[in-house]
């Protein structure tokens, strides 16, 4: 029995593998300060529970439309219409299972065989595999710190080709926190037109968002903009819902038929009590969301603050989302215990052996420069993990 | 703009049940026999475990294959229901319903031009499933003079050195035709000789009537060429939860994981906690409320038998699931016509035969999955449209 | 089989005593005219004793009914037991059930009548002044949900699509 070729060369998600690593460390009785963390900490607000709780309560149970329920899209678009100021209708709207499944279908349902997607570097890990799992071609480029990790208008043009079928941002972005400036979505939204490509556009972080700055969606950028962009978003990370997985993607009219179409096939509705408490996530009181984007502001400050002070590490501020790059690339060839520091890889090991912290390697985002640490865990475990770092990094020569 | 969409999407032609669907949805009077859902709400016990859940907090992401616990009972239920027996910890993956474990079934094993034998009728999404992974579904046809079940027979006119498996889906929608151990016994050699895998998609195992579901895992030779997929949904009264599964080889389950992990996580917490909570109880009350539901359909299922034998349709007699498949030929209408017609003129909702491929022309699909009232009144109406056609 | 097949008719009246015989027929698979015989038979065995109504009279906004449960303690009769004293109150036309209960009381009995002030009445008259009746507890019913099996407030509506594949 021979397997699918495409399946076998998809390589674990190394996030997860560090987190499995950490987790089997704390199991094993070892204090483990995890930065691993994808998710935020914070339960689902009590609100969006207790609607959970009446749909279940009413026995809402069924199956619901296979792109989700109509209430539901409605709700999408409203918020969409408060937040960005966009215009949608429920017909424009899929839901799924989560973004990752939105993306997912994104992919399934625009690439045909050796298709090119253009990834900016450090790129949330799943983009490629997704691109490759659908035939597509990931073809990157490389967003620099000293640019707050935003990709220069002159890096992107130099990776189209006449097989460019899409680009992927993630704004706010996994892992760097950057938030692109209205001049950096503009000059993509301009190359998207004048090249006749589409904009995959994940905005799932836009609710976190921190200081005066604003989220701006690149649909909102020109009307070309709004009709090639393909928006991805979810209530996991601003509603603290990963477990719920609800996703969903907001695009032209034709693109939404067509990946609803293929979800029906694919995997049908996602769960409907996960629906209806999405309803009231979006409509209901939104003062949990404030507190949760003030807690982790907090974080965010002090986290920025500690690395910094640490001689041989540094970091930029990052804009949104919950994760900071820390970048490493003064320790390299430094060693310990006759271990040397090579890579991000040689780093996350050592320090998860030496001074039990969890982080994860740049490698894994295509940055092999840094180190990505999460602030979605207590202000207590920030301020031990990157005080062991530092004892860490003092020891190193 | 240049159109945008995949080649390989585009070509999958919208389901035949879309369009009917779109036309029934309007008709807010309609009685609809059209339901794919049993129609008992979830059983309480299972619905307060998910509110439970969510009171602890649990609402996080699992582990991708799914949380162990619930993959030991899904392995304890197969074992003791079925005999079959899995290592939770690496042949079973948790899934977005059964629907999404088919598909990562199909992805996980396909190379391109691969051929998958899909029985004929069946279930609408098999064959866009094994198209969308890159491979050629062949239609099996399954006849009503075989009770709609597969034979060896026609598995030779089929294969070619491009056959790499082949989709059981039993007991089957839209037929309610199962296949029972001898039979699955005379399709054996034919599938080792050709060493096909077989993707066994049991989510209606638990809806059998006069005789205990058999899986194609437990005969001797088949364990290692199998995958069984299965589910909450029907069994449970658990649609919305979208929750099934996936057991078989290690290696295929392991592939399913990694695109799974890339594709969609996990399903949905609250979801697997109150799936732990059916297994464990009906694990517990010798499958009570199953039992309850099982001869609730039951009673339905020998009244549309009968019913619609009586005004005229001839019916195979269905023994699982919740549909019955009869035959509409004596009205000289085709399914199309039959249906649109029996829902324009007499507001009752019955899928045509060919939603589930041309094999189901000159049939249609009645679900009852509906209380007897409703059933009662279709059966009426049905049998006034009848009368007419036959004026 | 035909203890079986009784079983299941029954199954089908206790939900629905109106259903027609030829339509219980084809439930259980088998001739109308069997089905037919085996009513009868359980109707003269006593297995079937009445065709009732389960009535949901919150509905009918009623002001002149109420029903209450009563928790009484016994002394039990020398050479009589319980079985006596029971006799002397569930001959009373109010009262609509009594039950010997193991526990903190000896006997329930649910009462059916007007007002409370009947019901009221109905214990310290008739029920309380029995001898060998110890003590009284009286809990009116405020509301029904849930009666037979069969809940009164409100059924889940079918949130079923109304084609699904």
């Amino acid at each position: 029995m021979q397997l699918s070729q495409k399946a076998l060369a998809i390589p674990p998600s190394l996030t997860l593998k560090i987190t499995a690593m950490a987790k089997k460390m704390k199991s094993q009785g070892q204090d483990v300060v995890g930065f691993g963390a994808g998710e935020p900490d914070f339960d689902t607000p009590a609100n969006i529970k207790e609607a959970a709780k009446r749909a279940l309560d009413a026995g809402f149970t069924k199956y619901t439309p296979a792109s989700g329920m109509l209430e539901l899209k409605q709700a999408i678009c409203n918020s969409l219409k408060a937040k960005e100021g966009l215009d949608y209708t429920p017909s424009q709207i899929v839901v799924s299972n989560g973004a990752k499944h939105s993306l997912f279908n994104i992919f399934q349902a625009i690439l045909n065989p050796g298709d090119e997607v253009i990834i900016i570097t450090p790129f949330w890990l799943t983009y490629p595999e997704l691109v490759k799992m659908a035939d597509g071609v990931p073809v990157y480029v490389e967003a620099y710190e000293s640019n707050n990790f935003e990709p220069s208008k002159e890096d992107i043009l130099a990776a189209v080709t006449d097989r460019t079928k899409a680009i992927i941002i993630n704004n706010p972005s996994n892992p760097t926190g950057s938030v692109y400036t209205q001049k950096t979505l503009a000059d993509i939204a301009h190359i998207a037109r004048e090249h006749d490509f589409f904009i995959v556009s994940d905005e799932i972080y836009d609710e976190l968002i921190y200081d005066s700055h604003k989220h701006l969606s690149i649909a909102d950028v020109s009307k070309d903009a709004y009709r090639r962009t393909i928006m991805v978003n979810g209530l996991s990370k601003s509603y603290s819902m990963t477990g719920w997985r609800i996703g969903y993607t907001a695009s032209s009219e034709e693109i939404a038929k067509v990946m609803g179409g293929y979800q029906s096939h694919a995997t049908s509705n996602p769960c409907s009590i996960s629906q209806a408490a999405s309803i009231e996530a979006l409509t209901g009181p939104q003062d949990e969301l404030v507190k949760m984007r003030e807690e982790f502001n907090r974080r965010r400050k002090k986290i920025v603050k500690m690395i910094n002070e640490i001689d041989g590490l540094s970091c930029i501020t990052p804009k949104g989302a919950f994760y900071v790059m820390m970048n490493i690339s003064q320790l390299k060839g430094k060693s310990l215990h006759g271990r040397t520091i090579n890579n991000s890889m040689d780093f996350a090991e050592m320090l998860l052996d030496e001074a039990l912290v969890a982080v994860v390697p740049g490698a894994a985002f295509g940055a092999d420069d840094f180190e990505r640490l999460s602030y979605a865990i207590s202000m207590d475990s920030i301020k031990k993990g990157i005080k062991r770092i530092g004892e860490f990094v003092a020891l190193l020569d | 703009m240049r159109s945008f969409v995949s080649g390989t999407v585009r070509d999958v032609p919208p389901s035949g049940i879309r369009k009917f669907f779109d036309i029934a949805s309007e008709m807010k009077d309609a009685i609809s026999l059209g339901v794919g859902e049993p129609d008992f709400v979830t059983p309480w016990n299972i619905r307060e475990s998910a509110i439970f859940s969510m009171e602890r907090g649990y609402t996080h992401y699992t582990s991708n294959h799914g949380m162990l616990s619930l993959r030991e009972l899904i392995t304890e239920y197969l074992r003791t229901r079925y005999g079959i027996s899995y290592d939770p910890q690496v042949q079973t993956v948790v899934t977005v319903g059964a629907s999404e474990a088919l598909d990562l079934a199909f992805r996980a094993i396909m190379e391109p031009g691969d051929e998958v034998l899909v029985p004929a009728p069946s279930y609408v999404s098999y064959m866009p499933g094994v198209t969308f992974a890159g491979g050629v579904p062949v239609p099996i046809e399954t006849r009503v003079e075989d009770n709609f079940t597969i034979t060896a027979g026609a598995i030779e006119r089929v294969i070619t050195s491009k056959t790499k498996a082949i989709v059981l889906p039993y007991p089957n929608n839209p037929t309610g035709a199962v296949m029972t151990r001898e039979q699955l016994e005379s399709i054996k050699d034919a599938l080792i000789q050709h060493d096909l895998l077989v993707i066994s998609d049991e989510i209606y195992s638990e809806l059998t009537y006069g005789g205990q579901h058999v899986s194609v895992a437990s005969l001797d030779g088949m364990y290692e060429r199998t995958l069984v997929i299965n589910g909450f949904s029907k069994a449970f009264a658990m649609t919305g939860f979208r929750l099934g599964y996936a057991a078989g080889p290690e290696d295929i389950i392991a592939a399913m994981v990694k695109i799974h992990q890339y594709s969609m996580l996990c399903a949905s917490t609250m979801s697997q906690y109150a799936g732990e909570e059916a297994l464990r109880y009906e694990m517990n009350t010798d499958f009570s409320q199953v039992s309850k539901m099982v001869k609730s359909y039951d009673m339905r299922r020998k009244y549309m038998y009968r019913a619609l034998n009586d005004i005229g349709l001839e019916a195979f007699e269905p023994r699982g699931a919740f549909y019955i498949f009869p035959s509409i030929k004596s009205t000289g209408l085709s399914s199309e016509e039959f249906c649109f017609r029996l829902i324009d003129e007499k507001r009752v909702a019955c899928v045509p035969g060919t939603a589930f491929g041309a094999a189901g022309e000159g049939f249609m699909r009645c679900s009852y999955a509906s209380s007897m009232e409703n059933l009662r009144e279709a059966i009426k109406r049905i049998g006034e449209f009848v009368e007419e056609c036959r004026k | 089989m035909m203890e079986q097949l009784k079983s299941d008719i029954l199954d089908i009246l206790e939900s629905n005593a109106h259903i027609a015989p030829a339509e219980i027929a084809a439930m259980v698979d088998a001739d109308e005219a069997t089905v037919c015989s085996l009513i009868r038979q359980m109707e003269d065995d006593g297995v079937i004793i009445k065709y009732t109504v389960l009535a949901n009279r919150q509905k009918l906004s009623e002001d002149d009914f109420a029903e209450a449960l009563i928790e009484v303690k016994i002394t039990p009769q020398r050479d009589y037991g319980y079985d006596d004293l029971a006799g002397r109150i569930y001959k009373y036309d109010e009262v609509q059930a009594v039950y010997l209960m193991a526990g903190a009381y000896d006997l329930a009995v649910r009462i059916k009548s007007r007002s409370m002030k009947d019901i009221s009445k109905f214990v310290f008259e008739k029920l309380a002044v029995i001898d060998g009746v110890t003590s009284t507890i009286t809990l009116f019913i405020m509301r029904k949900y849930k009666e037979d099996g069969v809940v009164l407030v409100g059924e889940d509506a079918d949130e079923r699509l109304v084609v699904s594949p």
